[in-house]
């Protein structure tokens, strides 16, 4: 898939967290992410973090480096 | 006239303590406040009547119906005397029948009953009772008649013969009460009345919305079917439900041999209390209609004509063209989508059959571009993915407050239950970038209409919850019952930040401070506050932010638990409620539940024996950009159409036309039939048994009236394709699916068909703490325990105007037709509307040189197409507006790919649009009928030659 496209994803998903859990927000983004996204696209998005995660908003890159380890 | 075999009451049930009378000398019990009439029919004593019907309030006017009362001088109307403790009444005697006789000796004085009846006029009320009053001709022969007027037949589905009108009135107060349009009246006084339409214009050129209620209160045949006076007398009659929107009317399909004479709403009903639309009660005619295919069809590429085969064929083919793409390119390379028009037996048969035959959960539904952010945000705040009420809770409510629905186009016959509360005196908030029809209809004024700029819901809800908050307007006993403390005070918190305050989000929302201040207090100072929602709240970059806004803002005010309150998502197609409910979302099984819950995936893997995934599946627009980048190859689409009804058509059709593979079940060879390989032909709501679940929550019967067409209910497609793929599959009938749905499924466990052929309908949860259904949910307790209010911070969508594309566009539906118009435009609701048309304000037409009628290009980010201009006010500046009924209008070509936050929901409410006067149609619709001319070739087949 377009990286661009799952970028913004993650980001839209930011957006909701950022305010609604504050410093909790990655957890819950990443929390998200793992609830609904096929593992496809959550691989895609891992490497892409991995790789320094361009255009990710920082709580979203702190999202997808909590999701590249396995959950609790 | 009523469906056959209804036994018409007189008079519409009351509510009282008991009374006890005596009706020819039997004992009745009825509720204080029933007439006599009604008190006589429940003891199966029929008193003879003309213009008393027991959907419409009594009025006693046609005074056939007296009796005596003992003790009492004259003869009272039984129509509009009501009982009263210890009274005596006879409602026969000599003096009576004459009385009767005269009366209907004058009724006949002006109606030809000397003449052959057509089939409608034989099974009239009026001849049904001058047999009764024993007439059957009138002394006043020769006397004035109104004979010879001209009949009106402007509507396409019924026709009035003023020669047989005896002006009882009747389809006045129908279209007054039943459906609140007030199109008709009584023109002219004395022998001169008669009933005419709007200022005496044809039907369809008046305020009529054809509903048909006029037709069936009729009691002569004056308004009559159309199809009951060419097809003829219906000789049976099945009753089932709707299949067009969320309110599921329970219908009663009359037939002759197999063709429908007419269709009529069942009294019984209690989702429609006897009440339809003109798509319900007139436009069934698509089942028969010759683009109807009913033979399965195969082909290897999409530029090949399409080849007739038999079923067997069809089934193994797709089924080794499934096998072969998964063998190539893995398991998870294909999926599959469930449809809101098809039954639930029918979406869980094939959600079952992507878990347990694909052996993956890439499964979704068409309510995925609807109301999948009322199931994330409502499951997040109160607990279940679904409304909260039963439609007459309504008719409780102190304050209602519409937001982006359009209820009395959209689900016409809520909106007429909401037209009789309006009128009765709830004050009405709409929240709508436009000016939809209860912003002001005859006798109802909202009270407060805000015009919000389209993408800006949530700044409007918050500002509603900050002065519902600062102004002390909070139900603080029933949060602190009810509700989860901390995130009650953390919103609290966030909605209380000046940020928040009307004044503060006016320059964003457009809409004054002062009048949305006043309706907040509205809805925060009524006894009973009820919130119904649609598209416009769900289609947004924000939509499940918006959904959890009007959860909190609810639990906020304590608006939830009884009747007259709470959170109602209207929902679009018929069975959008049970599609999501049997478990059609990727990361679902029924009820909602998780896949990756290891109990409840382990129930579903012991009953359908087989090891079934715990990671989440696809969602539809992920489908799509996994079919550009090549690592989804195959599809399983039953009954929708992806590439009309889905946004930024040209990506759709792209990603459709990328599969290897792609099996279509449907009526019609849609949008998205060309791109299939291949077609198995559908069955109509007419050819199939099953239930369909209403926005309120109500499980309905859907009962064969035909034999499927080409052979197979759409159940039986799904069960044979999954035993191709070596999924065996073995139910006996529709039945048997529900019960295994039931065994599965908490909220479904009392339901059988069983159940709903004893209560007619059943509203889950239906379980053993409800054995008969749930009317109100939340009684005591949110289903998820405590209510958890949730911080909806305002984000503004990435799609902007600007001087390129400086208009917003946002989309929606009609009266007349039904969302992707596959059904609707073949019938003649295309009288009505025949084309999609762009809605602009004069100030935009002005300046763009544009006059009513003109051809105009709307131009976006994603695309462009070509409409005609309706210029209206009903959109405000800077706001145009369109619906997406016919496929060559292209409006999704125009929206585009931006989507709700937490389901993918795509934002078809904001687009940025440019728009022109043009000349001719866009590029897109030149190749659009190439394509669809080299798309849909079929090959011909020789006479004679047998097809299996």
């Amino acid at each position: 898939m377009h990286i661009e496209y799952l970028v913004k994803m993650a980001n839209d998903i930011a957006a909701f967290f950022h305010a609604q859990s504050g410093p909790d927000a990655p957890r819950e983004i990443a929390g998200h992410i793992r609830r609904f996204w096929d593992p496809r696209m959550r691989r895609q998005i891992i490497d892409h973090g991995a790789a320094g995660g361009e255009g990710l908003v920082p709580e979203a890159k702190q999202a997808i480096a909590l999701l590249a380890k396995p959950a609790a | 006239m009523y469906a056959m075999n209804y036994e018409d009451l007189g008079t519409p049930e009351t509510e009282g303590a008991p009374v006890t009378l005596e009706i020819d000398g039997a004992t009745v019990t009825v509720p204080a406040g029933t007439s006599i009439m009604r008190a006589a029919a429940l003891a199966d004593t029929k008193i003879p009547k003309l213009c008393a019907t027991d959907s419409l309030k009594a009025f006693g006017s046609c005074r056939l119906c007296l009796v005596e009362i003992e003790g009492r001088k004259d003869f009272p109307a039984s129509c509009t005397t009501t009982v009263a403790p210890g009274m005596k009444v006879r409602t026969q005697s000599t003096q009576l029948d004459k009385l009767r006789r005269g009366v209907m000796e004058l009724y006949l004085s002006d109606y030809p009953i000397e003449r052959d009846p057509t089939a409608a006029e034989a099974r009239t009320e009026l001849r049904a009772m001058a047999k009764a009053v024993g007439v059957t001709s009138t002394p006043y022969d020769g006397g004035q008649r109104h004979s010879g007027q001209p009949k009106d037949e402007s509507n396409p589905y019924f026709t009035f013969d003023p020669d047989l009108c005896i002006v009882c009135s009747r389809c006045v107060r129908a279209c007054d009460e039943t459906q609140g349009t007030l199109a008709l009246t009584v023109q002219g006084r004395g022998f001169a009345s008669k009933i005419s339409a709007s200022q005496d214009e044809p039907f369809i050129n008046s305020e009529c919305v054809s509903c048909g209620a006029c037709v069936e209160a009729c009691p002569t045949a004056a308004l009559s079917e159309k199809n009951f006076l060419s097809i003829g007398k219906p000789e049976r009659a099945v009753t089932t439900t709707c299949a067009y929107c969320g309110v599921g009317c329970s219908l009663v399909a009359e037939l002759k041999d197999d063709t429908v004479v007419r269709m009529v709403p069942d009294r019984n009903g209690l989702a429609n209390s006897g009440h339809a639309c003109v798509k319900g009660r007139f436009a069934y005619g698509y089942a028969t209609h010759p683009d109807r295919i009913t033979t399965p069809m195969i082909r290897k590429s999409i530029t090949d004509p399409w080849r007739e085969v038999s079923w067997d064929e069809a089934i193994e083919y797709a089924a080794s063209e499934f096998k072969r793409i998964q063998a190539k390119y893995g398991r998870d390379s294909i999926g599959g989508i469930t449809s809101s028009r098809c039954t639930n037996e029918e979406t869980y048969l094939v959600q079952k059959l992507v878990h347990a035959a694909f052996g993956n959960n890439n499964v979704d539904t068409c309510a995925r571009v609807c109301h999948s952010p009322t199931g994330y945000g409502l499951k997040s705040t109160i607990g279940e993915s679904a409304g909260t009420q039963a439609f007459v809770s309504v008719a409780k409510a102190d304050v209602i407050c519409i937001i982006g629905a359009n209820p009395t186009e959209g689900h016409p016959v809520f909106g007429s239950r909401l037209k009789r509360r309006l009128r009765a005196g709830a004050k009405l908030i709409i929240i709508d970038p436009r000016a939809t029809e209860l912003v002001r209809t005859p006798h109802i004024t909202a009270d407060f209409h805000l015009q919000l700029r389209p993408g800006t819901n949530v700044a409007v809800l918050n500002a509603m919850a900050h002065v519902v908050v600062s102004e002390g307007l909070t139900r603080e006993q029933f949060i602190a019952e009810r509700c989860d403390r901390a995130s009650y005070a953390q919103w609290k918190a966030f909605v209380s930040d000046p940020s928040n305050s009307p004044e503060a989000t006016e320059s964003v929302t457009g809409v004054p401070a002062e009048t949305l201040r006043a309706a907040a207090r509205a809805y925060g100072k009524a006894g009973n506050g009820a919130i119904y929602y649609g598209l416009g709240v769900t289609e947004h970059s924000q939509g499940s932010t918006a959904v959890m806004g009007i959860a909190n803002l609810a639990m906020a005010t304590g608006n939830y638990g009884r009747e007259g309150v709470g959170v109602s998502p209207l929902r679009g197609q018929n069975n959008v409620q049970g599609s999501c409910d049997m478990g059609s979302f990727p990361h679902e099984f029924t009820a909602y539940r998780h896949v990756s819950d290891d109990k409840v995936r382990g129930e579903f893997a012991a009953d359908w024996g087989v090891k079934l995934e715990s990671e989440p599946g696809l969602r539809i627009p992920n489908m799509f950009e996994a079919a550009l980048d090549g690592t989804f190859k195959g599809m399983y689409i039953q009954g929708e159409d992806l590439a009309q009804s889905d946004p930024n058509t040209q990506h759709v059709t792209a990603a459709l036309g990328s599969l290897e593979c792609m099996v279509i079940q449907d009526l019609f060879l849609n949008e998205t039939a060309k791109f299939a390989h291949v077609f198995f032909p559908g069955s109509s709501f007419l050819e199939k048994d099953g239930t369909f679940t209403n926005a309120e929550r109500r499980v309905s019967r859907v009962r064969k009236a035909i034999e499927p067409i080409a052979g197979l209910a759409d159940w039986e497609v799904t069960v044979k394709l999954s035993n191709a793929l070596g999924y065996p599959m073995h139910y006996k009938d529709a039945g048997e699916i529900l019960d295994e749905i039931a065994r599965l499924t908490p909220t479904f466990k009392g339901i059988s068909f069983k159940k709903i052929d004893e209560l007619g309908s059943v509203q889950w949860p239906c379980n053993d703490e409800a054995p008969d259904g749930t009317p109100t949910m939340h009684v005591n307790r949110f289903v998820r325990g405590e209510g958890r209010f949730l911080v909806t911070e305002y984000v503004a969508t990435s799609e902007r105007v600007n001087s390129k594309f400086p208009l917003l566009l946002t989309t929606g539906r009609i009266l007349s037709q039904y969302n992707v118009g596959a059904q609707t435009r073949r019938t003649d609701n295309v009288v009505w509307h025949s084309e999609d048309r762009l809605e602009i304000h004069p100030h935009d037409a002005e300046t763009r040189g544009i006059r009513d009628g003109d051809w105009v290009g709307i131009a976006s980010r994603a695309g462009d197409t070509v409409l005609r201009a309706t210029v209206t006010d009903r959109v405000q500046p800077g706001v145009v507006y369109t619906t997406f009924h016919f496929p060559e209008s292209g409006a999704n070509v125009v929206t585009t790919d931006n989507s709700d936050w937490a389901t993918n929901c795509p934002e078809y409410k904001v687009t940025a649009v440019q728009v022109t006067r043009v000349q001719h149609p866009s590029d897109w619709q030149v190749r659009y009928r190439e394509f669809s001319k080299r798309t849909t070739r079929r090959e011909r087949v020789p006479a004679g030659t047998p097809s299996s």
